[in-house]
């Protein structure tokens, strides 16, 4: 029985098709929920630093807020503008759930546990999260509103110019491992924590992260939605279910970004203690810890620091972070050569 | 196979109507968005011959910087239609003429006419070797040493093509007061405050 069910889903091409959607699903329903819980996390975090209680009404200890919310999100009514773009306007919000969602595909969640374990993992992921852009500058343009265009012109240059040094990033733990394959990313990680690649890359952990900041709009970066001189930025004239989405696809970018941050720098499923009663606990809860633990600075940053003027973050992407990370990749690059140390093919 | 043909021709069809698109479309940004489409095809026809990292650079370098920066200008633009439409036959016959002469290149580069260097079977005896290792790894060990100088005279290429950008948009003017962040992180209590004693009635 149990052998007739295996051969059913590989090779019979219906098994594999349910089974590839069963996959996706245990992937996206888990990160929405994440996605939800992460604006819960985001707002009592908020409220803690400013000295309030943060959502409390809605379900015990407010935990029932994000539910709300969602419904609340989905029940509005769609309002698409009289002078808008009526497809791209549509279409926008849709490209940056989707770009959100399918990076997923190739995160190594545990020894073996990820859905494509393809060679150009790295590669994949950098050239998805250069597509995020698209909704953002598609949807500044549809809107045919001067904020929305201003926000998404904002957007598009600030994400271009700190693609840039995350990509140097990429390239000097590349280095390192010597595959673009994100499992064995994590595997040249495994033993002590201070074998994964945050203490010997210390300078490329901090402008990753840095990065990381200013590609998902967040503070001190979040100009292209600045309140106080955009209204909401580029997605001003979005209401209902098309806020929602670039709500949900900016949450899980954010997500992603934390992920790519555990699997590059802090070890992905590995303990950080490799010895009994660490190793026990499924590597999966490791990587979601530490996925956990960046998400929280992420959400610190937000609640301490002020926003940028927008030259000093072009000055500080172009002018620092580039030459900075250009630097660091000529210096490992150097160290591996002439000490030794370069990964075996 | 007979699934990867149909992908096959479902991209390549795709690609083709796009970049049609591309030059019938009578917005500018739709232009550009279906440019990004063909892109996007042209990639995963890359990886329907097995050449992952070229189409994942194609989609990196392409569609994530050189298209945003298009659609980025283009979006600026205030271009009129009827005056673009006017000045269509007067450039049309310069255009065809340097469409033809690509697409007989195109045909003599890949040995379809006459004896090119490469011809295509030839291209398939190097993919039956290459995918003995995966490709990246197969670019990298002939890229930095059996390329060499080529590599080295793309780049020099690229850098002259930088410099010349920058002339054409660099020009110094006087009296503006520029921001020094060096200067301003710098800058001491002793250099930014004095404590004035104020006399009283007297201002200071």
């Amino acid at each position: 029985m149990f052998a007739e069910i295996h051969t059913f889903f590989t090779t019979n091409w219906l098994g594999i098709a349910i089974l590839i959607l069963l996959q996706c699903l245990a992937v996206t329903v888990p990160l929405l929920l994440a996605v939800a819980y992460m604006t819960y996390a985001d707002r009592k975090i908020w409220a803690s630093i400013q000295l309030r209680r943060g959502p409390n009404v809605v379900g015990p200890f407010g935990l029932l807020q994000p539910m709300a919310d969602g419904l609340k999100l989905v029940l509005k009514e769609t309002i698409v503008p009289s002078s808008a773009n009526g497809i791209l306007f549509i279409i926008a919000p849709m490209i940056a759930f989707m770009t959100a969602l399918v990076a997923w595909a190739v995160v190594p969640f545990d020894d073996g546990w990820v859905i494509a374990d393809i060679n150009v993992g790295i590669l994949y992921l950098f050239a998805i999260s250069s597509l995020g852009v698209y909704g953002i500058i598609i949807a500044g343009w549809a809107s045919n509103s001067k904020y929305a265009f201003l926000g998404a012109l904002r957007s598009a240059a600030q994400m271009v110019s700190y693609e840039v040094s995350i990509g140097f990033v990429l390239i000097t733990v590349l280095l390192c491992v010597g595959s673009l394959n994100l499992s064995d990313v994590v595997i040249a990680q495994s033993g002590w924590f201070w074998n994964w690649y945050w203490l010997p890359l210390l300078p490329m952990f901090v402008i990753f992260f840095i990065s990381a900041l200013a590609e998902t709009n967040r503070t001190p970066f979040d100009l292209p939605m600045s309140e106080a001189e955009l209204v909401a930025g580029f997605h001003t004239e979005y209401s209902a279910m098309t806020f929602g989405l670039f709500f949900l696809g900016e949450y899980a970018n954010m997500i992603l970004l934390s992920a790519l941050g555990a699997v590059l720098f802090l070890g992905g499923w590995h303990s950080p203690i490799p010895y009994a009663p660490f190793t026990l606990v499924p590597g999966v809860i490791w990587f979601a810890l530490k996925i956990a633990f960046l998400l929280f600075i992420f959400s610190w940053t937000k609640g301490t620091l002020p926003r940028y003027r927008y030259d000093q973050l072009m000055r500080l992407g172009w002018k620092v972070f580039l030459p900075v990370s250009l630097g660091w990749v000529v210096l490992t690059a150097a160290v591996l050569t002439f000490g030794g140390w370069l990964p075996k093919p | 196979m007979i699934l990867q043909a149909l992908a096959f021709y479902v991209f390549a069809a795709i690609t083709v109507a796009s970049a049609a698109m591309v030059v019938v479309s009578r917005n500018p940004v739709y232009s550009v968005l279906f440019l990004i489409l063909a892109f996007f095809n042209a990639a995963a026809l890359f990886l329907l011959i097995g050449a992952e990292f070229i189409a994942m650079i194609l989609v990196i370098v392409y569609v994530g910087a050189v298209a945003v920066l298009f659609l980025f200008v283009v979006m600026m633009l205030d271009i009129n239609l009827t005056e673009l439409r006017e000045g269509f036959l007067e450039y049309f016959p310069v255009g065809a003429l340097i469409g033809a002469v690509v697409f007989a290149e195109l045909l003599l580069g890949v040995g379809i006419i006459g004896s090119g260097s490469t011809t295509i079977e030839a291209l398939n005896t190097h993919g039956a070797q290459v995918t003995a290792i995966d490709n990246t790894r197969a670019i990298g060990q002939v890229l930095y040493t059996q390329y060499f100088y080529l590599f080295q005279v793309a780049g020099l290429v690229l850098l002259v093509a930088m410099i010349g950008a920058i002339v054409l948009t660099l020009r110094s003017r006087p009296g503006v007061r520029r921001q020094k962040a060096g200067d301003q992180i710098n800058r001491t209590k002793d250099q930014a405050m004095t404590v004035v004693k104020v006399p009283t009635r007297g201002g200071v």
